[in-house]
């Protein structure tokens, strides 16, 4: 019994297809404003789109097409939407938000509020069930949140951004215990963050301008970026160009060398992608020799701390970015704006289809 | 910023000082005339001025009345807010600007609109009178005078109280699986609570105050139709001492609701 959403929004430009199985926690990425809110929005059912339908365990969420016309309302869909902030209703106490849903779905009050309670102890905080959310911190909060959501008992949860307006000590807190109930759970998570993903799915999906650009298993998008929003993720620089039989030609001609990972021989002239970490790159004031090396000349646009490195960002199309150490850097006596060669070795490159 | 913060606590305000001046003038203009009326109650003969048949007889209409109509305005108002709130339909503009006309219509024209609803020859008068119902000239006309101009005030604060939360609570909840009404019952009237309340408040007090659509629509018969302002404006002639004794009365019920009205907004924000 999977969930299978298809929508398209003509004002947005939005038009999406998603399954998730059983258990399967899928992690949407994107740009802003590239449509995850609208996607979790049309599937909870506060936004109609124009076209498409929805599926829940052989249940229909919404149909519009042609003829039919079918839209569930939001409370009879069981997706559960958990938002950035926790939005607890600020009148009931955190046992009573809890026990918010069970009562919607006419549970007895002693009973909802056992369920809840329950759900309290696995967020860890019964102590505080007492308490009104206005006497809560934001983290507590969200925890009373997932609390609420999960008390539904939702055949799919919905994230948005559950932890983005969280600060630093209680997102990590938050994190684990998401990981921890999410376990064997169907949830779409909404996120920025590429650590949401890697720890929190199984699955990424990147959303970019309304469409899925890339899906699949989070280490291979991680891996072998496809696009250049997951490239960014992964934090590699990622150059698409056509494949040709040492490497990948770029648009302005520049010929990027490396080694195609995958066994499967592909025909050169096809749309191929080159990629190598910033760690991989030199920075020299003259041009390098000897093959097999990549030496391009660049400009350097600017320069950033990274880590006890320093990166180093090119001007131009291809956004390379170099890591040196602080004493190169000074050695080379590297400012924006100065021309230089990155240098890069072609077993350091990957090369594979688009 | 903290120096901003700092000039904002030290109490730096960026006003004019002859803004103030004439700021004082407006309060004395309100304020004065309270003062010149208070002191023109004739103390000894107070209690037996307002505790007169007549008195009470207009104290007791009013206060029934305006309960009444209090009731009524909940009743419609709180419908017609969330429907300009929430929902968006066409006309929707032109329904709120209508909406807010009594309180910018002259009491007295509305009085007229009312008799040429619900009068006999009225718009549905004729239909009621067949039916056997007469409403004006009654305590019923009273009734719907006061709640003809109080009922824009329950509706522009229930309504500005809904936008104010936002209908983001309400999106959480029916995820969490809640029906509209449940919806309505549990998050969304709880949530606006202080600005229903205030609004009932203001609308009890308009409803109190209400003159001119009530002696257009509902005449001036003792007991019946004479509410406490009718009261006062004629005893006004008859015996200004009783007017200014029962104008105090009205005046303390004012206060009074003012009072409550200014405390329920900071008690539902702490």
């Amino acid at each position: 019994m999977t969930f299978s959403v298809e929508a398209k929004i003509r004002d947005r430009d939005f038009d999406v297809q998603l399954a998730v199985a059983p258990g399967e926690t899928v992690a949407v990425m994107g740009p802003n404003g590239a449509g995850k809110s609208s996607l979790l929005g049309v599937i909870a059912g506060l936004l109609k789109p124009d076209s498409g339908s929805a599926e829940s365990n052989g249940r229909t969420l919404f149909r519009l097409d042609g003829g039919t016309h079918r839209w569930e309302p939001p409370h009879r869909r069981g997706t559960v939407l958990l938002a950035q902030e926790p939005l607890l209703f600020p009148h009931l106490s955190a046992l009573e938000n809890a026990a918010f849903a069970p009562r919607s779905a006419g549970v007895p009050a002693a009973k909802a509020r056992e369920v809840a309670g329950q759900w309290l102890a696995a967020v860890d905080m019964a102590d505080l069930a007492g308490r009104k959310p206005g006497e809560l911190s934001g983290g507590q909060a969200q925890r009373v949140a997932v609390a609420r959501a999960l008390a539904a008992d939702p055949d799919l949860l919905l994230l948005d951004e559950p932890l983005a307006a969280l600060d630093i000590t209680s997102a990590p807190l938050l994190r684990r215990l998401l990981k921890k109930v999410l376990a064997g759970r169907r949830a779409i998570i909404v996120t920025h963050d590429v650590l949401d993903a890697l720890m929190l799915a199984d699955r990424v999906v990147i959303l970019d301008a309304g469409r899925i650009v890339e899906a699949g298993p989070v280490r291979e998008v991680l891996g072998q970026p496809r696009s250049r929003f997951a490239a960014g993720l992964s934090g590699v620089n990622f150059v698409t160009g056509t494949l040709t039989t040492s490497g990948v030609r770029a648009p302005d001609g520049f010929e990027f060398h490396g080694h195609q990972d995958l066994a499967a021989a592909t025909e050169t002239g096809a749309d191929g992608v080159a990629v190598f970490p910033p760690s991989a790159v030199s920075v020299f004031l003259e041009p390098a020799h000897g093959s097999p090396r990549n030496s391009f000349p660049v400009t350097v646009a600017h320069l950033e701390p990274h880590g006890d490195q320093i990166r180093v960002r090119a001007a131009g199309g291809h956004q390379l970015a170099a890591d040196v150490t602080p004493q190169a850097t000074a050695e080379l006596g590297l400012v924006p704006g100065m021309r230089v060669y990155f240098v890069v070795k072609a077993g350091a490159v990957s090369v594979y289809p688009a | 910023m903290s120096a901003i913060r700092a000039a904002r606590n030290a109490g730096y305000t960026g006003i004019p000082r002859w803004v103030l001046a004439v700021a004082v003038v407006a309060a004395a203009l309100i304020v004065l005339p309270l003062v010149a009326i208070i002191a023109r109650v004739d103390w000894p003969r107070f209690l037996p001025l307002v505790t007169s048949p007549e008195s009470l007889d207009a104290l007791g209409l009013s206060l029934r009345t305006s309960t009444a109509s209090t009731f009524l305005c909940l009743v419609l108002g709180v419908p017609l807010a969330l429907v300009l709130a929430r929902s968006q339909f066409r006309g929707q503009r032109l329904l709120r600007a209508l909406v807010l006309l009594p309180l910018v219509l002259p009491p007295v024209v509305g009085g007229l609109a009312l008799l040429y609803t619900f009068g006999r020859q009225g718009l549905l008068g004729s239909t009621l009178s067949v039916l056997g119902i007469q409403i004006a000239f009654s305590t019923a006309a009273v009734v719907i005078a006061q709640t003809f101009v109080a009922l824009p005030f329950l509706v522009v604060s229930l309504e500005g109280a809904l936008r104010t939360a936002g209908s983001r609570y309400e999106a959480v909840a029916a995820t969490l699986g809640a029906r509209p009404w449940t919806v309505l019952r549990r998050v969304t009237l709880p949530l606006v609570l202080p600005g229903l309340a205030s609004g009932a408040v203001l609308s009890f007090a308009r409803s109190l105050g209400e003159f001119g659509a009530t002696l257009t629509f509902a005449g001036s018969l003792q007991g019946v139709t004479r509410t406490l302002p009718l009261e006062i404006y004629l005893q006004r002639e008859a015996d200004p001492d009783a007017a200014v004794a029962l104008s105090l009365v009205l005046l303390l019920v004012a206060v009074t609701v003012v009072a409550i009205a200014y405390r329920s907004p900071q008690r539902g924000a702490a």
